[in-house]
């Protein structure tokens, strides 16, 4: 880390491309993501925590990016959304279930679903249903009360109920 | 457990296929396009300096060391912009009543005249280079406010001669009281049974995902005003702006790309997204930026379900309800964007489904020092919410099951069409049908047995239904018609452009089956355009639950006048008749001789660069502009909710074991997004019940200003969603019906019924005041003991 007057330099991998950035040590990695990198895919819907839109991987654990200063993370390996598809940019398992099963309407907190289950199936492959249901229990949906997420979710797992 | 479906009227390729959505490749990556995604060159932000007090005289305003902060580029109070306002009022409601019109609004300011009038209220606007230094600067704006004691409480609010606007005589903005009718008096007095009950709602807000949020580029050098917003309605906005500073309509481009979600939030144009706009053209120089963070949202977008109604029904002694009186009042804030009561319309539906041969309904809205009331899915939904409680309460005073009650009571196939106490022609609705299917999915036989042995193994289980009908697909006002574009390119393919502002709805992909399937051409043949002033025509946006039913009875006049036009042209060129033609995949051939066929390409490039082959009378080009206007005011739609919840008489908290919709939306265009809308509305009305309460303390404090506080439904409070289908066709245009609103308007009844029909088994008399929360619950079942 450098400093210049009140601003930090930082240097992260962002969707496995090294990116540094000059910032104030109160930007949140959400606005650093959004403003200084362009991804903005990682949406805020609350700037506390509470919403889960702006999910991300952090060494690749979901975390909420509102809740995280840049500075604290020199060094870190993140994944947005932006960075979740295939290599060849089609839609991953989890994307194309959500697809598939209607798990999104306008889309908005759809970038945190999407990141938060790709985690949640990786580290539990055949969840049950109250497992699924708890492990999106941090990302608020307004449009589809979470009939298609959790849909979607079953599919991603390879539950044959998931699909329609 | 099966989920019987009716068999989908397949109209063509397209229509009645869930076929997937066009929108997700891009939101599921993260290549949406929201407001605050966009960074023109140049972007300043705003923030605005908000009242912390919910009444009071504002005796101190300083914003000098915040205009001297490094970054800043203006700070403006209400000095500087209400006199800059010329009119505000929305196209929906029409000039206020000063002006002509017929609608009150509240006083036309922007910014803080003065006086406050609800915690949240803004005083001052900051623009600066970052959203940063503009809330540092926010921080820096001196503001001392004489606090005046708060008018609160809708029924004391509007007895009080202290006021919410000094501009205005009373608190009460519109009152329509309830006839008296001296004639009718033994009807209600000698009726066998004589039943009333208040209820009131829970007073909630819309909370879309995404925030209100608007870029605003007022370019003096060109005279012009770019705007791009969260909006459910481009050209609303459009009109709105250029009514509010005066400047030509045709001067303002108003765009709407991906947007997070309404819910009606964004189809009235409200007092922040005007003072950024009346801002921004003060200021001049660059684009000005405006995302409302979550707290603003909750505390200063707007509020909605502050209502309470009074039913009275008079019954007879075999159960038929032979009159109502309805009395309705309504919280509408300090600032709605409209000041009338919703009720006015909810009256008009009142009865519902149901043969209530007399109504007499009364309403009044009140301003009081909160957040104002706007539009939230079903504004007038307080009718069936109400009414659909009463029914539970009334059959159980009467000792009917309350399903059985309903049926006594509902209009039957053979009354159709049914005119209703307040001159409503209901035609086209199956609430027998929905009522029918809905109880036999749930198996009330069955669960009234599982009931009963779950009582005595001291387990609480309850049973809620709920029927309505529904004005869907308003179409008077500006809302009377939808209009869609249709223009073939030289390659055969098409571009529709639409009237329509999707915020979730699918349209990309519901309105291009309509178009392939009346075409005759593959639905990636179909590009569909929206959102932009410039290139959309005019139309009233995308709410009250008229797209399917208006913009997709455009979008399908478009098509046939089009087919209709290539048929021409093809029967001119391969010397046919065009009544022996038919159309498969872009393909135009004669009926029977298959080889004698041409494709839309080559009709096209006749029409775009052929013009003297085209048949006498046909003119060069394909385009057709259409506008449909639906047959008439409402088309009506119907369901019926059925669920079942298991209470916990220690904890008051409340799960879900089935939920079950059976419902007609007519012709289905797409059944995965039917029931999509269904699912998110039914959770909307849940969290309506259970958790969401944009609550207030005796000062006027705001006590839900996060998540934290202001409870949505989250994934393991929901239960899975069961969907039955009935598709009897309405009169429009493809015989579509509305449905976007309809699941959170009587999911919030359907559960309620549950609750307190699980209640019930612990002889606790029925909860009639949303929220049914964890405390209120359990206060009740201590009450009765």
């Amino acid at each position: 880390m450098s400093e210049t007057i009140g601003q930090i330099s930082v240097t992260v991998t962002v969707n496995g491309r090294r990116r540094t950035v000059t910032c104030e040590p109160r930007k949140l990695l959400s606005d650093v993501l959004r403003e200084d990198l362009n991804l903005t895919g990682t949406h805020v819907g609350c700037e506390h925590g509470a919403c889960g839109a702006c999910t991300v991987l952090l060494d690749g654990a979901a975390v909420r990016s509102c809740l995280l200063f840049a500075v604290q993370l020199d060094g870190s390996d993140i994944t947005t959304v932006e960075g979740i598809a295939n290599d060849d940019g089609s839609l991953n398992d989890v994307q194309q279930a959500m697809q598939d099963n209607h798990g999104l309407q306008c889309g908005f907190c759809t970038p945190g679903v999407v990141v938060s289950l790709t985690a949640f199936l990786r580290d539990n492959p055949s969840p049950t249903d109250d497992q699924i249901r708890e492990a999106i229990s941090g990302n608020l949906c307004r449009c589809t009360g979470y009939h298609g997420i959790v849909n979607a979710a079953r599919q991603a797992c390879g539950r044959p109920e998931g699909a329609r | 457990m099966a989920t019987p479906t009716s068999a989908h009227t397949t109209v063509g390729r397209y229509i009645g296929q869930s076929v997937k959505r066009r929108e997700d490749p891009r939101l599921l990556t993260g290549h949406g396009r929201y407001v605050d995604d966009d960074k023109p060159a140049g972007t300043m932000h705003v923030a605005f300096v908000r009242s912390n007090v919910a009444r009071g005289t504002i005796t101190h305003l300083d914003v000098s060391a915040a205009r001297a902060l490094p970054g800043v580029e203006a700070v403006y109070t209400g000095d500087d912009l209400n006199p800059t306002i010329q009119q505000m009022w929305a196209s929906m409601t029409g000039p206020p009543i000063e002006m002509g019109g017929q609608s009150p609004y509240p006083p036309a300011n922007v910014l803080a005249p003065g006086d406050v009038r609800y915690v949240g209220d803004p005083i001052a606007i900051v623009i600066a280079e970052s959203r940063y230094i503009a809330e540092d600067a926010a921080d820096l704006v001196e503001v001392e406010i004489d606090a005046l004691p708060a008018v609160l409480g809708m029924r004391a609010a509007a007895a009080s001669s202290e006021l919410v606007h000094r501009e205005t005589e009373s608190n009460v903005s519109a009152a329509m009281p309830t006839p008296e009718v001296p004639e009718l008096d033994a009807l209600f007095d000698n009726a066998a049974h004589l039943i009333t009950r208040t209820f009131g709602g829970a007073r909630a807000s819309n909370v879309p995902m995404e925030p209100r949020g608007l870029i605003v580029h007022s370019d003096r050098y060109r005279g012009e005003m770019f705007i791009r917003a969260a909006t459910q309605s481009v050209h609303e906005m459009k009109s709105f702006a250029a009514r509010l500073i005066g400047i030509p309509e045709s001067h303002i481009r108003v765009v709407a790309d991906d947007v997070g979600g309404g819910f009606g939030q964004k189809m009235a144009v409200m007092r922040e997204e005007a003072a950024v706009i009346a801002a921004a053209h003060k200021y001049g120089r660059a684009p000005v930026k405006w995302i409302e963070d979550r707290r603003e949202n909750l505390i200063s977008s707007n509020q909605a379900r502050s209502e309470e109604g009074t039913l009275t029904f008079a019954i007879d002694g075999e159960g038929h309800i032979l009159g109502c009186r309805a009395e309705f009042i309504e919280e509408i804030g300090a600032y709605p964007p409209v000041s009338s009561p919703t009720a006015a319309l909810a009256i008009g539906v009142m009865t519902g489904p149901y043969k209530i041969p007399v109504l007499l309904p009364g309403c009044s809205a009140v301003y009081t020092n909160t957040v104002g009331k706007s539009a939230y899915r079903g504004p007038w939904a307080l009718e069936t919410i109400f009414r659909e409680q009463m029914m539970d309460i009334c059959a159980r005073e009467l000792g009917i099951d309350p399903i059985e009650f309903r049926r006594i009571n509902l209009i039957q196939p053979d009354d159709l069409p049914y005119t209703t106490a307040t001159q409503m022609v209901l035609d086209h609705i199956t609430p027998k049908e929905t009522l029918d299917q809905a109880t036999e999915m749930i198996d009330v036989g069955g669960f009234r047995a599982e009931q009963a042995a779950a009582k005595a193994d001291g387990r609480v289980l309850g049973l809620g239904v709920a029927t309505y009908v529904e004005p869907s697909a308003i179409a008077f006002g500006v809302f009377n018609s939808d209009p869609a574009v249709i223009t073939m390119d030289l390659s055969g393919k098409v571009q529709v452009r639409l009237g329509t502002g999707s915020h979730g709805h699918s349209i990309e992909t519901t309105i291009a089956q309509v178009v392939a399937t009346h075409l005759g051409c593959d639905i990636d043949d179909v590009a569909i355009i929206q959102g932009d002033t410039a290139t959309a025509p005019l139309g009233p946006g995308t709410g009250g639950s008229r797209t399917a039913v208006a913009a997709g009875g455009a979008a399908q006049t478009a098509s046939i006048q089009l087919k209709d036009k290539l048929l021409q042209i093809a029967a001119h060129l391969m010397e046919a008749s065009a009544d022996d033609l038919e159309v498969e995949n872009s393909v135009v051939s004669v009926r029977g001789t298959p080889q004698a066929a041409v494709h839309f390409s080559q009709l096209a490039m006749t029409a775009h660069m052929a013009p003297d082959l085209l048949p006498p009378g046909v003119g060069p080009g394909l385009e057709v502009v259409a506008r449909y206007r639906p047959p008439s005011e409402f088309t009506w739609s119907n369901a019926a909710h059925a669920c079942t919840v298991e209470l916990d008489p220690e904890t008051g908290v409340v799960r879900f074991l089935r939920y079950v919709v059976s419902e007609d939306c007519g012709q289905m265009i797409n059944p995965m997004v039917v029931e999509g809308q269904i699912a998110g509305g039914v959770a909307q009305g849940i969290g309506g019940v259970l958790f969401e309460n944009l609550a207030y303390d005796d000062h006027g404090n705001p006590l839900a200003t996060t998540f934290l506080d202001y409870l949505l439904p989250s994934a393991p409070e929901m239960p899975d969603f069961e969907y039955g289908h009935v598709e009897s066709m309405s009169a429009t245009l493809g015989g579509y019906k509305g449905m976007g609103e309809g699941g959170a308007i009587v999911s919030p009844p359907a559960v309620a019924n549950a609750i307190n029909d699980a209640l019930a088994q612990l002889g606790v008399p029925p909860l009639t005041q949303f929220p049914f929360d964890p405390n209120t619950i359990v206060a009740a079942i201590n009450a009765a003991r």
